[in-house]
């Protein structure tokens, strides 16, 4: 079977390529999701903590 | 066994246990994507009645499983956290929803895709399909619930009660090809005595079955570590994972 053929999938090629990309999407987002969330919440935590600090210095 | 419930229900206990955890499920499904790609698209013959057409089935099947399956693991954990009211299983189902709902999605717009070829229509009203979409709308339900909520507590009861109600959507969907004939066709595969599928599209079926399975394990540990840690951020564990890196 040529890699043509291959693509082609006897004329069937746009729904199963198509299928197979939305399946990639879904599964890339459901990994990229919660890293970012994970970033966001890593960024949020850190400011809370560094405002904590700032409130804590006496005034001269 | 107790201890070990307690210990699991411990929201810093599940941080660290699912830090642990996730990689070795994403790798694992990993390498099950790719032997099911292998098997499907290069080992598996053609249908003789489909032709190549059928080759979404290895996508279309195992998310639509997922679909009903990540259901059910909310709705059990809506049920624990709304009787035990365990923090833990109150994540399990806000971490869930959003998942289910993809695998829902992908499900619908696959078997849209792969109805358009043999059916010759993107869409019909057929009850396997409507209440497809059904669950589509309650996954959506259930999130759109907790965020207009306000109060955390108060929102995730609500959400839990709409998630435990919607269950009774799973058997109508699993049955739907049975009590109402129309155009989806029936099981192939859950008559276990013969299922009616040669080997050699049941293997990469199941394979990709097993992978979308592992799939799901990592990202929900992966989203419900981040929503354990949003939660207790103002604890002293969180402080400490946080400063550690």
């Amino acid at each position: 079977m040529s890699v043509q053929e291959f693509i082609r999938m006897d004329g069937y090629g746009f729904y199963i390529w198509t299928s197979y990309a939305l399946a990639l999407i879904v599964l890339v987002a459901n990994l990229v999701a919660p890293m970012l969330a994970r970033k966001r919440i890593f960024r949020e935590i850190k400011g809370a903590i560094r405002r904590e600090k700032l409130k804590n210095v006496p005034q001269a | 066994m107790w201890t070990w419930f307690h210990r699991f229900g411990s929201p810093r206990y599940f941080y660290e246990f699912s830090g642990k955890w996730a990689p070795w499920f994403g790798w694992s499904s990993l390498v099950c994507i790719l032997i099911g790609l292998y098997l499907g698209l290069f080992v598996a013959p053609p249908d003789y009645q489909q032709g190549q057409s059928y080759r979404i089935i290895f996508i279309h099947v195992p998310s639509a499983w997922m679909s009903l399956f990540v259901y059910m693991n909310m709705a059990a954990a809506a049920l624990v956290a709304l009787v035990w009211k365990i923090k833990v299983a109150d994540v399990v189902v806000t971490s869930c929803a959003p998942i289910g709902a993809s695998f829902t999605f992908l499900a619908l717009v696959t078997g849209s895709l792969w109805g358009k070829p043999t059916w010759g229509t993107w869409w019909v009203w057929d009850a396997r399909l409507t209440s497809e979409l059904v669950l589509l709308f309650l996954y959506l339900g259930v999130i759109a619930l907790r965020a207009a909520i306000e109060d955390r507590t108060d929102g995730s009861r609500a959400a839990g009660i709409l998630a435990l109600v919607g269950v009774v959507n799973i058997p109508i969907i699993h049955y739907s090809v049975e009590w109402w004939n129309t155009l989806h066709q029936s099981a192939t595969v859950s008559k276990l005595d013969a299922p009616s599928i040669h080997i050699s599209m049941l293997l990469p079926l199941l394979v990709m079955a097993v992978a979308f399975m592992l799939y799901f394990s990592m990202t929900l540990l992966l989203r419900a570590r981040c929503e354990i840690l949003d939660r207790e951020r103002r604890s002293r564990w969180a402080l400490e994972v946080v400063n550690g890196t």
